[in-house]
């Protein structure tokens, strides 16, 4: 029988959605039974909200200082230890999953199946490849254990209310202090984190500066919606880069994605796929953006966005 | 230090639109465009700034495949790379197996640092650097935008989805690279010449002593499933009106 392990996802209080994303997709192998692991200075917050998940069997909890902050390197042996009471680990495709989980595989002795779109079968799974050109079904040997991470915009969380047992568990191996956390700066923002938010609002090169952004900022704080952006918006400076939408940024499934000045590239598009509608604003009526778009405005975006965030008044 | 690596790897260019053969058993490459993994690309631009600032003494590319993948290690060597080593292997490889073709190449070049793409464009694995980092035993800093090195250790500014985060690791080390890291620099005529005279070596895994790590099979190739070209409006009107008819304002 396939039993699973997720790593939780967290910030040392509350617990990222990405991790019952990775629950969703490991209840899609028959009969599955799921753990969560929440690997922590102190993890009674996150591991709260782990044990509500539908679908959650157990919540381990690891607490050393060590864990306070993620640091790949000295998760990963945590990890490897708890690993061989289980037939499957998930994380999720975040920077924090991509930066763990292969070094979990590695340990393991396995390839990594990276960014899981469908279960196929315990040992079989869909995955994009090529920015989502195409889809590859990759199998693993069906007595190999299956080290992956979860392409978080394939799945909806699960319910809560359920109260899964959390259960404390020491972990006794040795681990590496050559790397040190210094700092995080995160755009302070009272704006919907991009990942979780039901709406964003995106902003591309043709925006022009920073300053212009602000028609983006503008509408966005009127429909409640997190910020994205193009690539090119970034590489110019006129938003950080947590904001970036697509292959190489955030792959994101938002119910609305407004795209205003983006002609989206596939590296682009590939990022939106599964948004549930998509609206492109864009004075170009070639862009390949309308392609993919649910609702298209051809038109200057310096007029229509203003009016927009007016008319929504 | 003395000796940085960098792997090249050979992919569909950036440019390209792949398509899925109609069979399902892969995409199509043949005829298409080949080029250095953009990501790679600036892995080989930061080492040779990092030379430059006389931090580090040598640059050796490595790329991993059919001798095809020559064409890239002299770009990299017309980039300025001071050698290049191709490990020649005949099928495909997966990120595990390049992992240990690494590490063996990091005991046999004594080299102290790796810089390698955050992933390919072909795969979109992401998995290769950390990989190598844990069965080297080292620190991995991945998805690096900035760099800077003191004393034996490695100051690493990363894209994370929150943000940027900053870890400092000790060297020996594997550091994967992101987009803004850097602009690479373009090749010019005169190093294309001066590259063609660069030691290329050729090895193979048996030379190496790798094993092959269990791979997986990839039973089928299907196109993504499409997206339909939706209702074009005429005005701001018009737009709110077809979001409120979705009820999604």
């Amino acid at each position: 029988m396939a039993k699973v392990l997720v790593v939780a996802e967290h910030n040392g209080e509350t617990l990222n959605p990405s991790t019952a994303k990775c629950v969703a997709c490991a209840a899609q192998i028959d009969g599955a039974e799921v753990d969560i692991v929440v690997l922590a200075g102190a993890a009674s917050g996150p591991a709260a909200e782990a044990a509500q998940i539908s679908g959650v069997n157990r919540v381990l909890t690891v607490e050393r200082d060590e864990n306070d902050v993620a640091i790949a390197a000295v998760l990963a042996p945590q990890i490897v230890a708890l690993a061989s009471d289980y037939s499957h680990v998930f994380g999720p495709s975040t920077t924090f999953g991509k930066d763990l989980m292969p070094r979990v595989a590695a340990l393991v002795g396995v390839n990594q199946v990276s960014d899981i779109m469908s279960v196929e079968g315990s040992h079989r799974f869909k995955r994009p490849i090529y920015a989502g050109n195409a889809i590859v079904t990759v199998e693993a040997a069906d007595d190999s254990a299956v080290v992956a991470t979860v392409r978080t915009a394939s799945y909806q969380a699960p319910e809560g209310g359920n109260s899964a047992a959390i259960e404390s568990v020491d972990v006794t191996v040795e681990l590496p202090t050559h790397t040190r956390f210094v700092e995080l700066q995160t755009g302070q923002s009272d704006r919907p984190d991009l990942q979780a938010a039901a709406k964003v609002v995106s902003g591309g090169r043709a925006l022009g500066s920073e300053e212009n952004f602000d028609l983006i900022y503008k509408l966005a704080d009127k429909l409640g919606a997190a910020i994205g952006s193009s690539r090119a918006a970034v590489d110019a400076g006129y938003v950080p880069p947590e904001t970036q939408v697509g292959q190489t940024g955030q792959i994101i499934a938002p119910d609305l994605y407004i795209a205003i000045g983006i002609s989206g590239a596939i590296q682009h598009i590939t990022g939106i796929k599964d948004a549930g509608t998509i609206v492109a604003i864009n004075k170009d009526e070639e862009a390949p953006i309308f392609e993919v778009s649910d609702i298209g405005l051809v038109g200057d975006l310096f007029n229509i966005v203003p009016e927009l965030t007016d008319t929504l008044g | 230090m003395e000796k940085i690596l960098v792997g090249l790897k050979r992919v569909v260019d950036y440019n390209v639109r792949v398509q899925v053969k109609s069979d399902g058993s892969g995409v199509e490459t043949d005829g298409v465009k080949m080029s250095i993994n953009p990501f790679d690309e600036i892995a080989l631009e930061e080492a040779l700034r990092i030379r430059e600032r006389g931090e580090a003494s040598e640059v050796v590319v490595v790329s991993i495949g059919s001798s095809d993948a020559q064409q890239q290690l002299r770009t990299g060597l017309a980039m300025g790379a001071d050698r290049a080593i191709l490990v020649e292997t005949a099928s495909a490889i997966d990120p595990l197996t390049v992992a240990r073709i690494f590490k063996s190449l990091i005991e046999r070049e004594n080299a102290e640092l790796v810089i390698l793409g955050k992933q390919a464009i072909d795969d979109d694995n992401s998995q290769t650097g950390q990989m190598l980092a844990a069965i080297w035993e080292r620190p991995q800093a991945t998805f690096a935008s900035e760099l800077t090195f003191a004393d034996g250790t490695a100051r690493v500014t990363r894209e994370v989805d929150s943000g940027l985060e900053t870890i400092e690791i000790d060297l020996p080390a594997v550091i994967t690279v992101d987009l803004r890291l850097n602009e690479p620099r373009y090749v010019k005529l005169p190093d294309i010449m001066k590259a063609k005279k660069k030691p290329l070596d050729l090895l193979s895994m048996a030379e190496l002593g790798v094993e092959t790590a269990p791979h997986f099979k990839e039973t089928s190739f299907e196109p993504p499933a499409g997206r339909q070209r939706g209702i074009m409006v005429e005005d701001v009107a018009g737009l709110v009106a077809a979001l409120k008819d979705k009820g999604l304002v």
